[in-house]
């Protein structure tokens, strides 16, 4: 099986991150994967995205044009993708920043309210964190089995102390609605 | 999968070329390739060696050849207009027959262009990009495994032909991170070279690196003697993956990240019962002209999918006469065809031989 996934939102909202955080996921599960995130003149505030491929064979191409799943952090990246996304996919939406529905009918959708989620609990930098853990609650591309071992990949050994946030972070999603 | 880490494509290369025994890197800032030159500023003080960011490229370019003439392992790394300005450089190393590595990770132009990715350097490294008679062996890798073990492909091969080898990334493959097994580290050699720089210490001859022959009748003796070396890496060192040709009615010519959309658009063609397969160049020079011929004998036509106006095309062609159609899947300036855009082409080749 191979899962497309594409991650977008603002520069700062630590889109590469929660792609990392997949990417390091499937490589502990020895999935076969790749991860690419858009580069250039983004900065804070500008638009970031990163395609994440998780496969049981070879990638083909790493660059996700048709996402099984469309992980979005502001309206401007729900507008661009929403038509993008495979039929029969799943869009997250972190509906704390952007108000309107998913337009597509043949998609399944997830509103969560993760920005204002991570305010109320004290971690305002968290929210892709608490939307992968709703992804990994309603998608099974990844198993949320072993989620410990993924965060400490991807949070560098200089900033140990941000272990357990994401932790935290991750399994407030995973709870979320449950 | 116990051995491997995740990499980005252009830090796979910096710690490749390290394992690989390279203690020089010399360098001017350029996206899509910074990783590289950041890799190396980290990493070289650390082990002894040398990380240095020029003045300009011209100035880097100059530098590699200076340590290629001692014998050491010597690399630079840069982005398209960048490796424009190394060309006279290149062109010099060429000429005193020195091994030495350039990464080019491309990015669209021509002039200054963009930042995103792109192919279109094609004809300047691999129909030489400086003046004179020359080539450069050119690998061309598609995945982030590929950076790492070309790069160290690309050190032996260099050493063993004598001559500038160059590596032709572009930019997706250089920011992309994909798991990678790297190659064993080996010690810096500095081996016999019996032509290298060294300091003689009065105990021999000097040994001389130069690329001025102001006797033609030397310079042309010296030119068909480089050239027969060509010949022998044209016959032994032609690399290229084939892709479910078995049965293949189109066959699909791609390298780099072009080749990794085309492998969608190959898979998806045959669900479609569309016989397809793809030939993967892996060495752009030399060319795997011997595979396209062999196979223009059972396919009707084939594709070529480039990141450029088109022009790998050319040497598809030559490779295998004219003798089949041979159409174009091409985007431009930095954008990348989708698989779905290559699957039109396959279809659109596939009719006309209908």
């Amino acid at each position: 099986m191979t899962t497309q996934i594409l991650i977008a939102g603002f520069g700062g909202q630590g889109i590469l991150f929660a792609g990392k955080f997949l990417a390091n996921k499937g490589l502990l599960e020895g999935r076969q994967l790749s991860w690419l995130p858009s580069y250039g003149p983004e900065m804070r505030g500008g638009t970031a995205n990163c395609s994440v491929v998780l496969s049981d064979e070879p990638i083909g191409s790493p660059i996700v044009n048709k996402p099984d799943v469309l992980i979005v952090m502001n309206l401007p990246s729900l507008d661009k993708y929403e038509k993008a996304v495979a039929p029969g996919g799943s869009v997250f939406v972190d509906s704390t920043l952007i108000e309107r529905p998913v337009a597509r009918e043949d998609v399944k959708t997830y509103y969560i309210p993760a920005t204002k989620l991570a305010q109320q609990n004290g971690i305002p930098t968290l929210a892709n964190m608490i939307l992968l853990g709703k992804v990994m609650r309603e998608s099974s591309f990844v198993s949320f089995e072993g989620i410990e071992d993924a965060v400490r990949s991807v949070v560098s050994a200089k900033h140990a102390d941000l272990y357990e946030v994401n932790l935290k972070a991750i399994r407030l999603g995973y709870e979320y609605g449950a | 999968m116990g051995n491997k880490v995740l990499m980005k494509g252009n830090e796979a290369i910096a710690e490749s070329a390290i394992r690989a025994g390279c203690r020089h890197y010399f360098g001017y800032p350029i996206t899509p390739q910074t990783e590289v030159a950041a890799y190396m500023a980290k990493r070289m003080p650390k082990i002894g060696g040398t990380f240095l960011q020029a003045e300009s490229e011209i100035a880097a370019i100059n530098m590699v050849y200076g340590v290629a003439a001692t014998g050491r392992r010597v690399m630079t790394s840069s982005s398209s207009p960048g490796v424009s300005l190394k060309q006279e450089g290149i062109s010099y190393i060429a000429g005193s027959d020195l091994p030495a590595l350039i990464v080019n990770v491309q990015r669209g132009g021509p002039g200054l262009g963009g930042i995103q990715p792109s192919q279109s350097d094609y004809f300047q490294a691999t129909k030489g990009g400086g003046h004179g008679d020359y080539h450069l062996i050119v690998l061309a890798p598609s995945s982030v495994q590929e950076m790492a073990d070309m790069t160290a492909l690309a050190f032996d091969l260099a050493d063993r032909y004598l001559m500038p080898v160059m590596l032709l990334a572009d930019g997706t493959i250089g920011q992309m991170m994909e798991p990678v097994e790297l190659p064993e580290a080996r010690e810096p050699q500095f081996a016999e070279k019996d032509w290298a720089v060294t300091g003689t210490k009065g105990r021999r001859e000097h040994h001389i690196v130069n690329s001025l022959y102001l006797v033609p009748e030397q310079l042309e003796q010296k030119n068909f003697e480089r050239f027969e070396r060509y010949a022998r890496i044209e016959r032994e060192e032609a690399r290229f993956e084939s892709f479910m040709m078995e049965d293949a009615e189109i066959c699909v010519v791609a390298f780099g990240i072009a080749a990794r959309v085309s492998k969608n658009a190959v898979m998806a063609a045959r669900r479609e019962g569309l016989k397809v397969g793809m030939i993967r160049p892996i060495t752009l020079w030399p060319f795997p002209s011997a595979a396209l011929a062999e196979a223009a004998k059972t396919v009707k036509g084939f594709l070529s999918v480039e990141l450029s106006m088109g022009q790998m095309i050319e040497d598809v062609k030559l490779a295998v006469s004219c003798s089949r159609p041979v159409s174009l899947c091409r985007r431009t300036g930095g954008m990348i065809m989708s698989p779905d855009e290559v699957l039109a082409k396959i279809r659109e080749t596939a009719g006309g031989n209908e």
